[in-house]
């Protein structure tokens, strides 16, 4: 049951076996459980988390805290170095503009994102083809990154305005056909950075579209129905009826997207592998850990991204405090 | 291995009955294939004799797994090769190839999950695989066959610290400049013969109006490394063999006279506006068009003279004939002289990671000249920098050439720079600082940003 | 939260029908023909890329290489040479069949595993006391920062311990954890909007946490994990990251492995990922037009607030 398994019959069997495995686990946990009676609330949390925590001490934290701690060594890992390699993240020109494209990207992509995602969530709420045109927006979101950077070649690639060479990527094809001159989209700075940005949105809308409509659906009607009676016109119905009401499920999706683009590197390595000013940290996290063999640097730039969901995370403790209050 | 050593008496006819079933198959699919332009197998081994592999006595039943970055359709015959040794031995060779070997080979080497044998592309690579501790040291016989059949300078790039590890597997020629044969007949153009002559050669092209060169150093994350081996190139012609050691092991600073001079040679192709680039675009072109796509305009006529490594061959489609009175062929990237033949090449070696009989016994086929002869008859795109390659046996005229360039006693080969420096200049400071040069750096920051980025 | 609904235990009935419709005329006379327009103008954007891909996967080698594949419509040129190179395996080298079930065989039981766990965690952080709740929620939601690369290398070492190395338990184990922060962190917000008055009211009845889960916060659940679901399937279907670590050797390696290695050793045959695309897409799109409606309903039902 443990060992590779190889055979079709043996693969489909393995993973029921895993399946059944797993509800066991699960069985006997809530078994326990309900042997406990009345409000030992204590003891009963402990088994429902017990699995959870013991997974993400072994698979999260520990490898967080490790890459913390390796974050103070060298290249090697063999010297302690104390701060040096946060002191390089800082004045590093390259790895200042690192820092300033993961700014650029963490600042537009969830709110863009959101943005279109909501207004898309309206546009087409109760309209003929609701569910074909939801699908639409979130096609991209099934899309691998592998065949995502296919796609956007078919979008960017430039081709030079000589002879009879044809444009094969889109963008440059409308510009040509409006009579201007091809630009090689990926190598200018800081445009660079927008075009892959958008990448990235073009992928994360269908997420947020799909929660926040589900979320819009939930408004009761007579809300609506009141308002409208109270002749609110159309934008303050968004104003003073959507939003609010839909504003847990803004900062879940926002949340959900800004970290997702923290950590966001598969885009930047396939269409530019980080050249032409558009490196991101995740992306110099890879290339300086696996590519450059420098490690302890690597481990640091990876810290700076723990530190930057930080602000993320307090707004979250404060949304939570908030609903609980 | 748990597997049990199970009798043998049925194995010969059983095993050979079935691996000739496949190799059947596999040609089938392979023969109705034009041989030229493509990487498919021209042709697979027929009938087999064992008597070469019976030293290597019987190893019914046993695995040997092989991790690579050789993937499809290169594969093919890569696996086509190891038949007759499958066939006569008993033994079963497990492939995996993925394209993120180099990254993942270290991961698995360091938990502990490494192969049986690894085909590493890079002898920097190499050592910290070896400094995981997790690797062995080739055995003597396969130590005896490289030492036979290599050159000292290849059995050098596969030894750390004084112990020999990885031999030789495959070689690619890097001093190519591809072109049209067809181009140069009607035009009365002559195959250059010094770096002055293919100065002449670009310029006379330039005056027609058209760009004489295109190239393209795209390449996902390793965007840039076309150009540190143009650089190379040029180090190794303008400067020497010697010089370049000691650039390689810093004894010479990264942005001494010596590499300002070699950059800027370079310089005077591709950032000359006048020269590229050609069916591509301007100079900043260059960095923005991937490398695979960057020769292609030479069928178009867009574009006379790319410089790049004899697996370019696999980047035209089938339909391309690749040879000397074909579609597209290449020349040798000639040196300051007529007499001086630097080569620039890189290749894989074969790291074990366990010593069991039946690794050793495949890790010294692999370093036999029986093996590399028999890679020949199947590959297409494919040398090696074995002194017995006979090559007769190479089907593509690239290779044949390539074989030839290796094989001649005048060349002075060197190893791809960029794979022997640390990684931190190799696979990134060179790669990226190279890129920034092509988009309008000048030399001195370029090679001094490098130089700051050596581990110190 | 500021939403005041009513309470509503059975969130679909019959009636719902006309109301959804009364709402829709009553919607209607809202939107303008501008905000169809603008509908249409986003739904063409975001499909203009997929469906150069599509018009491409059909296109000969060498027209993808050379012409835009908006050419296809003065020009069309049409092969299935792409296809048939994907799906033949002496071709490309690459057993798509196999890896189809390998994806499957992968995905199912991770999305499974972390569905259970999060909502028993969920369901603990959001009706139950117990000390240190606060920060151990707050812990784990700040762990989906963890970059998965660091991950792999413990993570693999503890599983070549363990001797379970290159079986599909090392992609179950680690996509499991992986996405348990996030799963939690979703889950929570629909659960802690269950009416409160509901779990009460069950309380009352002598209802232990067990039954409470059960009987009253699964039915209004259900969807919600439907949706979680979907994402979670997305995203194991389509890593590559993780499956390249654990599952790189070819008797168990996913869709996306082999995908990604289609395009040759030097990326020569990238055309051929055009076609190797669109058979990845296949299942997701499948599951999600499958899934929709539960997800609409799935999240309304856990939005309503008492």
């Amino acid at each position: 049951m443990f060992t590779t398994a190889t055979t079709t019959s043996q693969k489909i069997l393995q993973m029921f076996a895993a399946i059944l495995l797993f509800v066991a686990v699960i069985g006997l946990i809530l078994y326990i459980a309900s042997r406990f009676t009345g409000k030992r609330d204590r003891a009963i949390a402990a088994l429902y988390l017990a699995p959870t925590v013991l997974m993400l001490s072994v698979g999260l934290l520990y490898p967080g805290l490790r890459t913390i701690y390796q974050s103070f060594f060298d290249a090697s890992l063999k010297n302690f170095i104390g701060f040096d390699n946060y002191t390089a993240i800082l004045t590093d020109a390259e790895q200042l503009t690192v820092l300033r494209n993961t700014a650029f990207w963490v600042l537009v992509t969830p709110f863009l994102a959101t943005a279109i995602g909501l207004i898309y969530a309206i546009l087409v709420d109760k309209a003929r083809m609701e569910s074909f045109a939801k699908a639409l927006i979130f096609l991209p979101m099934s899309i691998s990154f592998v065949a995502a950077g296919v796609i956007w070649k078919f979008m960017y690639e430039y081709r030079p305005d000589q002879g009879s060479i044809k444009q094969i990527g889109l963008i440059n094809q409308i510009i040509v056909w409006l009579g201007g001159k091809p630009i090689q989209l990926l190598i200018e700075s800081p445009l660079n950075t927008f075009l892959l940005i958008a990448v990235m949105v073009w992928i994360q809308a269908g997420f947020a579209m799909t929660v926040l409509s589900a979320a819009i659906k939930a408004i009761p009607d007579d809300i609506i129905e009141a308002a409208r009676l109270d002749g609110v016109g159309p934008l303050g119905m968004f104003r003073f009826v959507t939003l609010p009401a839909i504003r847990p499920a803004v900062v879940v999706v926002l949340t959900t997207i800004a970290i997702g683009t923290l950590k966001v590197f598969d885009i930047v390595q396939t269409m530019t592998g980080g050249r032409f000013d558009t490196s991101v940290i995740a992306n110099e996290f890879y290339s300086q850990t696996f590519r450059s063999d420098n490690r302890g640097f690597g481990a640091a730039l990876a810290v700076v991204l723990f530190i930057l969901v930080i602000p993320i995370v307090a707004y979250n403790i404060r949304q939570l405090r908030r609903s609980e209050a | 291995m748990f597997v049990q050593r199970g009798s043998s008496r049925s194995r010969i006819a059983l095993a050979g009955a079935l691996s000739a079933g496949l190799v059947l198959s596999l040609s089938a699919c392979a023969d109705d294939k034009e041989p030229s332009g493509g990487t498919a197998p021209a042709s697979s081994l027929a009938p087999i004799d064992c008597a070469p592999y019976t030293a290597f006595g019987d190893l019914k039943g046993k695995e040997v797994s092989i991790y690579t970055g050789i993937v499809t359709p290169e594969d093919t015959p890569q696996k086509e090769s190891y038949k007759p040794f499958e066939q006569c031995t008993g033994i079963t060779i497990k492939y995996e190839g993925d394209k993120s070997f180099e990254t993942q080979v270290l991961i698995r080497a360091e938990a502990g999950n490494p192969p049986d044998l690894a085909y590493v592309p890079q002898p920097g690579l190499l050592q910290r695989l070896v400094a995981t501790g997790k690797a062995v040291e080739a055995p003597t016989e396969v130590a005896a066959n490289v030492d036979k059949d290599f050159g000292a300078d290849w059995k050098a790039y596969g030894t750390v610290d004084g112990k020999f590890y990885a031999a030789p597997l495959g070689a690619n020629v890097k001093s190519l400049v591809w072109y049209s044969p067809k181009e140069f007949k009607d035009n009365g153009y002559q195959i250059p013969q010094t770096l002055g002559e293919l100065k002449t050669l670009s310029d006379k092209i330039a005056a027609t109006g058209k760009k004489p060169w295109c190239a393209g150093i795209a390449s996902g994350e390793a965007t840039g490394w076309p150009l540190t081996d143009w650089m190379e190139d040029f180090f190794l012609r303008l400067n020497g063999p010697e010089a370049y050691d000691k650039w390689i092991k810093h004894e010479i600073p990264f942005n001494g006279p010596e590499a300002t001079k070699a950059l800027d040679g370079v310089g005077e192709y591709l950032k000359n506006d006048k020269y590229v680039n050609g069916g591509l675009g301007d100079v900043k072109s260059i960095a923005g068009t991937e490398f695979k796509d960057a020769g292609l305009p030479i069928l178009d006529g867009d574009c006379s003279l790319h410089r790049q490594a004899s697996f370019y061959a696999a980047n035209f489609d089938k339909s391309t004939k690749v040879a000397e009175d074909g579609d597209v062929y290449a020349f040798y990237l000639p040196g300051e002289t007529a007499d001086s033949k630097p080569v620039l090449g890189g290749g894989e070696f074969v790291l074990a990671f366990a010593d069991r009989p039946e690794v050793k016994a495949f890790q010294t086929y692999l370093s036999s000249s029986t093996w590399a002869n028999n890679k020949a008859k199947v590959s297409s795109g494919w040398v090696s920098a074995n002194k017995q390659l006979d090559v007769a046996n190479l089907v593509n005229p690239i290779d044949a050439l390539s074989a030839k360039i290796l094989q001649d006693p005048k060349a002075t080969f060197r190893f791809d720079a960029s794979d022997l420096m640390p990684a931190a200049v190799g696979s990134n400071a060179f790669w990226k600082q190279g890129t920034s040069w092509i988009t309008g750096q000048d030399t001195k920051t370029t090679l001094t940003n490098i130089e700051n980025a050596w581990p110190k | 939260m500021t939403t005041a609904a009513p309470l509503t235990t059975t969130p679909v009935s019959k009636t719902e029908g006309k109301k959804l419709s009364a709402a829709a005329t009553a919607k209607k006379k809202l939107t303008s023909p501008w905000a169809s327009l603008a509908a249409v103008v986003i739904a063409v954007l975001w499909t203009i890329p997929t469906f150069g891909l599509l018009i491409s996967s059909f296109r000969p080698e060498d027209a993808i290489k050379r012409t835009g594949w908006w050419t296809f419509f003065t020009n069309p040129l049409v092969t299935f040479q792409n296809y048939e190179a994907v799906l033949d395996p002496n071709e490309a080298g690459a057993n798509l069949p196999a890896s189809f079930l390998n994806s499957l065989v992968m995905t199912i039981p991770s999305v499974l595993i972390p569905l259970c766990l999060a909502s028993l965690a969920a369901y603990a952080f959001a009706w139950m006391n117990f000390p240190g709740k606060n920060v151990l929620f707050i812990a784990i939601f700040a762990l989906q920062i963890v970059p998965l690369q660091v991950t792999l290398l413990p993570l693999l070492q503890l599983f070549v311990s363990w001797d379970i190395d290159g079986t599909f338990w090392t992609v179950w184990l680690s996509h499991s954890t992986f996405a348990l922060p996030l799963a939690i962190y979703l889950l929570h917000n629909f659960i802690k909007e269950v009416p409160s008055s509901l779990i009460e009211a069950a309380r009352i009845d002598g209802a232990g946490h067990v039954s409470i889960f059960f009987r009253v916060l699964l039915p209004l659940l259900t969807p919600a994990l439907a949706a979680f679901g979907i994402f979670q399937f997305l995203w194991v279907w389509n890593d590559l990251l993780v499956s390249l670590t654990f599952a790189g050797s070819p008797a168990i390696s996913p869709l996306t492995v082999q995908l990604s290695n289609l395009s040759g050793t030097r990326g020569t045959a990238w055309y051929l990922l055009s076609a190797g695309a669109f058979i990845s897409i296949l299942v997701p799109v499948t599951v999600f037009l499958l899934l929709q409606r539960y997800f609409v309903r799935g999240l309304l039902a856990g939005s309503v607030k008492g």
